[in-house]
């Protein structure tokens, strides 16, 4: 079980308590630590479940239903490609498709180390620029095949740039 | 900001905002507007730098004083942008590079010159428009769902005001609570969120419960993939929702509304937020609303990622923090809704008509549309399509008119095939249906539904068994679960699909695909099960011989089932190049001994074995050498 | 309540308003199929749909269970566009479903496999992938196998509705939703007390008790000395495995069918329940009047102690010391028993028949077993029991009425009896308790303040010279604000009885499983009554026998005098009392 330093549990211990005057602030508290932190575990629902008294059953099916939060962490950066109709119709399936090949890992995976996690998303709202693909809310409009791994490079050589 | 604490006062404030946008838009005293389109469309194709380099290159020109800057919602017509737009001339540029910004400030805002090369071009006429008027792609259109979108800066309260909002809530407070669900009902207003049912009637039930505590929700979870309207209006002018949200909040006594929103739109969340945070410090949000006595306030909540949590039972559960799944009706939300507590719930679009109605009056409202569909509705209309973007007509528009007129037909000369309305949950129209007028009940009547107005173009290179394929496969992905027919009924009728797709399906799969469309549609819980087979349903009406050319004659005529098709190069066409060769992922392409006459070297060949179908060899063939089959 | 006229397959009735469909044509005399509806709505998914119907008023089908009655509403359950539905429905859920009836634990009580028999599923309709499964079998009391369950989460309910503990949920969307403990974890992992509640209301396979019929029967193959006790509440209920109607007593007949099964002594788990009053009224008056942690709570539902080793390991010292009856039983007959018979006790095999899961569990616990040798080796609970003489070829309804045997520990009380309800340790500890202090009985003898099926129930009672406050809850839900009030140190009681279940033992994880569309012959509102159907066999019981303090066993007094001494003596604390220890992990 991964351990978590006393400085997470307060920080989530603070998260919930933000909501405290709430009538069912569950998602509000689970939204603000899949920002803050990437993911939720089952052990950061245990702490969740202790300050509001939800099982942590409940918790867990409330994270697994919803496509947003994670039990797993992601990459830094996350390449959310989008499948939706307007995006499909123009050959957004191409483009995913390309971004695993690339990349080496399917929709929803990440990669070994940690930078890339690649997800299908359904449709952004950017579909009069289809395909769209957003990569930790950027957006980028009219993606095509050939311009892929030339996004990728941008973000390896920003990731290198910052470790 | 000092509150506004009456009606008069508030008059004033809107008069003296009325002057200074009508002021900024003529011109006065020489001054001009440069106006950027700040929609999710555009940001993503830089407007924001854009914007920037404008402001340092007034503020180096010393023009700070004549000439502004402006950010504004989505123009709707996005794939075009960005576009910028200068006032008073109204000339809009598009898509407009960072490049270009010296010239538009050098050539225009200091020589009072039009840049020639930045303006559209009509496809059908080639002729250049200057002006957003008389771009076809406008001219049919009408706004009232849009009002302000692509005119007002949506950060500033101010603009808002100045352009007409708040006037709507003004006179519903004047008037007793049933006549503003009178004047409601009487506007022939329909939800615009998919169902169609008639707003006014949905405020009589929550307004005959008797509850101290009853809540208005505004769906802004916009699921169908390809739909962007509830997007783009919350974007542009969140104002007038909250506007619209407060007006149906008095008219069924509920002191609190709910804004539910994707958390994939979040420039939507944050324009919304300050937009509710200058109205409670203006005082038109909080308690005793400009010292009308009502008191109203405006909360946000965010999505997590599920179609279904669109269904207005399941949004419900999804704010009370459970998993979203729908609830069996009765009892209906405007009976125990949120918390148990009379709720209605409605659409982004919806609420953003309601202050055009107490504005303007039912009668305005009710001029255009059909005869049980009044007013507008905005379409997303999207796919292979030559222009792209949202579009707002009135109800009675026909499909021709929008795909040809305002679309301005299909791109590269291609076949129009079919148009999917109603997204996921809807159908596909097909050519005998171009000219149906389009509202609420004659989509249904013609097998496809309004839905939120996604309105997908599909050319003659799209496969409907495909198209019906990534529509179950969505509805598999988003069904909740909770109910069998839906759980396992898609799941088995994705697998039916794929089957065909793959080559392997049987005659008999198709029966069971009607049988199954049919069990699903009539035992579901929820509107997503119910619908859910609309797409097979659909394509299986329209185009039974494309899905019988995957069983029969294992080909996709379209040539898109990865399965169903191979490519293949022309040896006598191929220059032997090698482009391809080096593009191709799996080293499927290899040399010849032939060389074609009149070339110098060897032809290439696809081995099929090898062959993954990416495509790639195809699009790089500068000769045309390639194709599929 | 108002009335609302309403036709049925073309008959007019009239029936209460607010009823759903199906409530209505149950009364009316129709059974329209049903899964996941439950007690009339505590769990009202309407999920299953395999209760369509037409309603006029309606577009198209509603389902039965969620939907209300309206006036003039015409119902017709028989069309064929509801009869197919229907049947489809189910022909669904079967093809994502693990068809092996024959080795299946619910085979015999599954509402599914009766649904698709009612709808006439056909065979082999809608075949598929299905959705990955899990078995979990880590436990000793409860097993988990996700390829039998339809997710109609009726058990989801129970668990949250008795317990307000919630260890089961749905998890993951579409179809790879499942119904699991937080993170698809084991019971073994989650903060399960092992109650069974969510096994006795799964209609299928999906939930069961861990078997121990083979342990059983590798004991008899081995020549042990099998010898077998039965609690209080397998009485009331074991004759429903044989088509009895709910609350008939089957003491004799079961007596006579264990007779039959070979075991060498069949003895009642009474004897010690009476022990165990003996035992526990006497450390409660210690406490009182040594000024002892108080109140005192009993201590002989597992599913309790688990609840509180959990959740409230800061309370343990509360607990009454003594072991729960049957394990007290197992005790005695390994140490008393076998001395004056001369058996070895290690050659001993102690099987309890319990209404109960969660004695699994207690059996296997370290502070209940010496030098390795288990006070109790088996427990196999009434339905268990119910397969095994079903296997042996006895025809239960014809059995003769039989007595337990007599020697030793033969002789049991009315207070033993009524301690399978809940209330019923309470009233038998109160009827001890008062004759300790005022030297006399309990001239009414029935404490009627503490029965009842009301979640809390609390009763003051004058002995002593004192009023001494109690209070009796059942189910952890019920039981939690009594325990947060004790840590809250505000507590007004003295003494209080919480039992696992609701309802106490009679309605038991490990009981016959009551399932009103399989028993045609019960009152439509069985669900409503059966708890009170069991408990009156037992108050029953009580009221025929003469003897009804546990201090007047005469083999009760026999075995202090013979062998314990007194009542919390050494001997006594070695042998009937034990300890607690928090597991606040396990819902880490
Ligand atoms: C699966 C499903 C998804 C839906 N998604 C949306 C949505 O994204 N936005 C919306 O406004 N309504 C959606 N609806 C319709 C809502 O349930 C509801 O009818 C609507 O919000 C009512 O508002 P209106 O009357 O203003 O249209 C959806 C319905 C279903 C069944
Ligand atoms: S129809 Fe589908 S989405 Fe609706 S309740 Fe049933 S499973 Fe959920
Ligand atoms: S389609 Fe792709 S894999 Fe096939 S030959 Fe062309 S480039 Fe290679
Ligand atoms: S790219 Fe075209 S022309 Fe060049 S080798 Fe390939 S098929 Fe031939
Ligand atoms: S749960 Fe029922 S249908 Fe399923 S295997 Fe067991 S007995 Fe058969
Ligand atoms: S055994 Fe009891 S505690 Fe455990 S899951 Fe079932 S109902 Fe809940
Ligand atoms: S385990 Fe049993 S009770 Fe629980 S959801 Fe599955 S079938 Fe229903
Ligand atoms: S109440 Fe009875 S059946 Fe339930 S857990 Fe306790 S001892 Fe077992
Ligand atoms: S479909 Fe891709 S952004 Fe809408
Ligand atoms: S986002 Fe700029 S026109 Fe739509
Ligand atoms: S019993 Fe009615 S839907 Fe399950």
């Amino acid at each position: 079980m991964a351990h978590l330093n006393e400085a997470a549990v307060c920080k989530i211990r603070e998260i919930c308590d933000r909501y405290a005057d709430e009538n069912t602030p569950l998602m509000m508290i689970l939204s603000d630590i899949q920002t803050e932190y990437g993911y939720i575990p089952v052990e950061v629902q245990e702490i969740v479940s202790e300050k509001t008294g939800i099982s942590v059953a409940e918790i867990y099916g409330v994270v697994t239903f919803y496509s947003f939060f994670s039990l797993k962490p992601k990459g830094k950066y996350i390449i959310g490609c989008c499948l939706g109709t307007a995006c499909y119709v123009k050959g957004a399936q191409q483009i995913i498709d390309k971004f695993c090949e690339l990349l080496g890992v399917a929709p929803g995976e990440t990669t070994e180390d940690g930078m890339f996690t690649i997800d299908a998303l359904r449709c952004i709202g950017a579909c009069g620029i289809a395909p769209a693909v957003s990569i930790n809310g950027k957006v980028y409009p009219k993606m095509t095949v050939s311009a892929v791994a030339g996004v990728i490079e941008e973000y390896k050589k920003l990731g290198g740039a910052e470790a | 900001m000092n509150k506004i604490t009456s009606g008069a006062e508030l008059d004033k404030k809107i008069c003296a905002c009325t002057e200074a946008l009508k002021d900024k838009f003529a011109g006065k005293d020489g001054h001009r507007a440069v106006v950027l389109c700040g929609g999710t469309g555009c940001l993503s194709s830089h407007s924001a730098e854009i914007k920037e380099k404008f402001e340092k290159l007034i503020a180096e020109r010393g023009l700070e004083e004549r000439v502004s800057v402006n950010q504004v919602g989505c123009f709707g017509f996005c794939s075009q942008g960005p576009f910028v737009k200068i006032f008073p001339e109204d000339t809009l540029y598009r898509l407009v590079k960072l490049e270009d910004v010296e010239e538009i400030v050098e050539k225009d805002l200091i020589g009072g010159e039009v840049v020639e090369r930045l303006l559209f071009v009509d496809p059908a006429t080639k002729e250049k428009v200057a002006r957003q008027d008389d771009i076809n792609f406008y001219k049919k259109q009408r706004r009232i769902a849009l009002h302000g979108c692509g005119v007002i800066n949506p950060e500033s309260i101010d603009e808002a005001l100045g352009y007409g909002a708040y006037s709507g809530l003004r006179r519903a407070l004047s008037m007793d609570r049933t006549d503003v669900i009178k004047e409601v009902l009487d506007s022939g207003l329909r939800g615009r969120g998919g169902g169609g049912f008639p707003t006014g009637r949905k405020w009589q039930f929550a307004y005959a419960q008797e509850n101290d505590e009853k809540y208005v929700v505004c769906n802004g979870d916009e699921g169908d993939p390809g739909a962007f309207m509830d997007r783009s209006i919350l974007e542009g002018n969140p104002l007038a929702v909250i506007e619209g949200m407060a007006i149906a909040g008095y008219a069924i006594g509920a002191k609190n509304g709910y804004f539910y929103v994707r958390a994939e739109y979040p420039t939507a969340v944050r324009r919304l937020r300050i937009a509710i945070r200058q109205a409670n410090e203006l005082g038109l949000l909080g308690d005793n609303i400009f010292g009308s006595g009502f008191s109203f306030q405006a909360h946000i909540r965010l999505g997590a990622g599920a179609f279904v949590c669109g269904e207005e039972t399941a949004l419900l559960n999804s704010i009370e923090g459970q998993r979203g799944m729908p609830r069996p009706r009765p009892p209906f939300p405007a009976v125990k809704g949120l918390w148990q507590k009379p709720t209605i719930v409605n659409n982004v679009e919806t609420l953003a008509c309601v202050p055009y109605i107490l504005r303007e009056g039912a009668a305005k409202f009710a001029e255009c549309g059909t005869e049980k569909s009044k007013g507008t509705k905005v379409f997303a209309l999207g796919g292979k399509v030559n222009n792209v973007g949202l579009v707002e007509v009135p109800m009675g528009t026909t499909l021709r008119e929008l795909i040809y007129d305002i679309g301005g037909g299909i791109p590269n000369g291609k076949k129009f095939k079919a148009i999917q309305t109603g997204g996921p949950s809807g159908g596909c129209l097909t050519e005998e249906y171009l000219d149906e007028p389009i509202d609420f009940d004659n989509l249904v009547a013609k097998g496809s539904m309004m839905g939120s107005g996604g309105a997908i173009v599909m050319d003659e290179d799209n496969c409907m068994v495909d198209v019906a394929k990534f529509y179950m496969e969505f509805i598999c992905d988003e069904s909740c679960g909770k109910c069998s027919p839906c759980r396992i009924g898609t799941k088995r009728m994705l697998e039916l699909l794929t089957r065909i797709t793959d080559g392997k399906g049987t005659m008999k799969d198709l029966e069971e695909l009607k049988a199954l469309g049919r069990t699903v549609k009539t035992n579901s819980l929820c509107a997503l099960g119910q619908t859910a087979a609309n797409p097979i349903l659909s394509t299986l009406a329209h185009f039974e011989d494309e899905y019988i050319a995957h069983i029969v004659d294992k080909k996709c005529p379209a040539h898109v089932c990865k399965n169903l098709m191979k490519y293949t190069i022309d040896r006598d066409t191929c220059i032997g190049c090698g482009l391809c060769e080096r593009q191709c992922p799996v080293g499927a392409i290899s040399r010849t001994d032939y060389v074609a006459p009149g070339h110098k070297l060897p032809s290439r060949v696809i081995d099929p074995d090898k062959c993954i179908k990416c495509g790639l060899c195809m699009a790089s063939c500068k000769f045309k050498a390639i194709s599929k089959e | 309540m108002a009335k609302v006229n309403i036709k049925i397959e073309g008959q007019p009735y009239q029936v209460e308003e607010g009823l759903t469909i199906l409530e209505a044509a149950r009364i009316c005399g129709y059974v329209i199929p049903s899964l996941c509806a439950f007690n009339h709505g505590q769990c009202s998914r309407g999920s299953c749909r395999v209760c369509l119907v037409e309603a006029t008023g309606a577009r198209g089908l509603v389902a039965s269970c969620v939907y209300p009655v309206a006036e003039g509403m015409e119902i017709r359950i028989s069309s064929p566009k509801a009869t197919e539905a229907r049947r489809a429905s189910v022909e669904l859920l079967l093809s994502n479903h693990n068809k092996n009836c024959q080795q299946c634990s619910k085979n015999g009580n599954c509402e599914l496999l009766h649904v698709a028999r009612l709808t006439g599923a056909r065979e082999g309709m809608f075949e598929g992938a299905k959705t990955p499964v899990t078995v979990d079998r880590l436990t000793p009391s409860i097993q988990r196998d996700t390829s039998k369950c339809i997710l109609c989460g009726r058990c989801v309910e129970r668990c949250k509705n008795a317990h307000g503990l919630g260890v089961l949920g749905f998890e993951n969307r579409g179809f790879a939703t499942i119904v699991a403990p937080a993170g698809n974890r084991s019971f073994a992992d989650s903060p399960c007390i092992l109650c069974g509640q969510c096994v006795s209301v799964c209609p299928t396979g999906a939930l069961s008790e861990v078997s121990e019929i083979d342990r059983v029967d590798a004991a008899m193959a081995a020549g042990k000395h099998v010898i077998v006790q039965t609690a209080p509440a397998v009485r009331a209920a074991l004759g429903e495995e044989f088509g009895m109607k709910i609350g008939t007593p089957v003491t004799g007949k079961m007596v006579a069918a264990l007779r039959r099964l070979g075991f060498e002594k069949v003895y009642d788990t009474n004897f010690s329940a009476d022990l165990t009053i003996m035992e526990e009224a006497g450390e409660l008056l210690n406490r009182v009047k040594n000024g002892g942690v108080l109140p005192m709570i009993t201590s002989c539902s597992p599913g309790w102690i688990n609840y509180a080793e959990y959740y409230y390991g800061d309370l343990l010292g509360h607990l009454s010391s003594c072991k729960s009856p049957h394990e007290m039983e197992g005790a005695i007959i390994k140490s008393y028993y076998a001395e004056k018979k001369g058996i070895d006790p290690k050659d001993i095999f102690v099987v309890s028949i319990m209404p109960c899961t969660a004695k699994k569990f207690e059996k296997d616990r370290p502070q209940l077993q010496h030098d390795g040798i288990k006070d109790v080796d088996a427990v196999l609970t009434t339905r268990e029991l119910g397969k095994l003489i079903k296997r042996s070829g006895i025809n239960f309804l014809m059995l003769p009425d039989e007595e337990f045997d007599q020697d030793l520990l033969g002789d049991y009380t009315g207070a033993g009896v009524i301690f399978g309800v809940t209330g019923g340790v309470m009233e038998a500890a109160l009827r001890t308790a008062y004759y300790a202090l005022e030297g006399k009985e309990y001239e009414a003898i029935e404490f009627t303040a503490v029965r009842g099926f009301e979640g809390i129930r609390e009763a003051t009672v004058h002995m002593g010279g004192m009023d001494v406050r109690v209070a009796v809850a059942h189910g952890m839900k019920n039981a939690k604000p009594l325990l947060d009030d004790i840590r809250a140190g505000k507590s007004p009681y003295t003494f209080i009885e919480i039992m696992g279940c609701p309802g106490g033992c009679v309605n038991g994880g490990g009981q016959p499983f009551v399932r009103p569309a399989l028993l045609p012959n019960e009152d439509p509102d069985i669900l409503d009554t059966y708890r009170q159907k069991r408990a009156d066999a037992l108050y029953s019981e009580d009221e025929r026998l003469t003897i009804r303090q546990s201090h007047n066993n005469p083999q009760i007094k026999l075995l202090y005098a013979d062998y314990l001494g007194e009542p919390n003596s050494h001997l006594a604390h070695e042998l009937l009392h034990t300890s607690y220890e928090a597991r606040p992990e396990r819902f880490r």
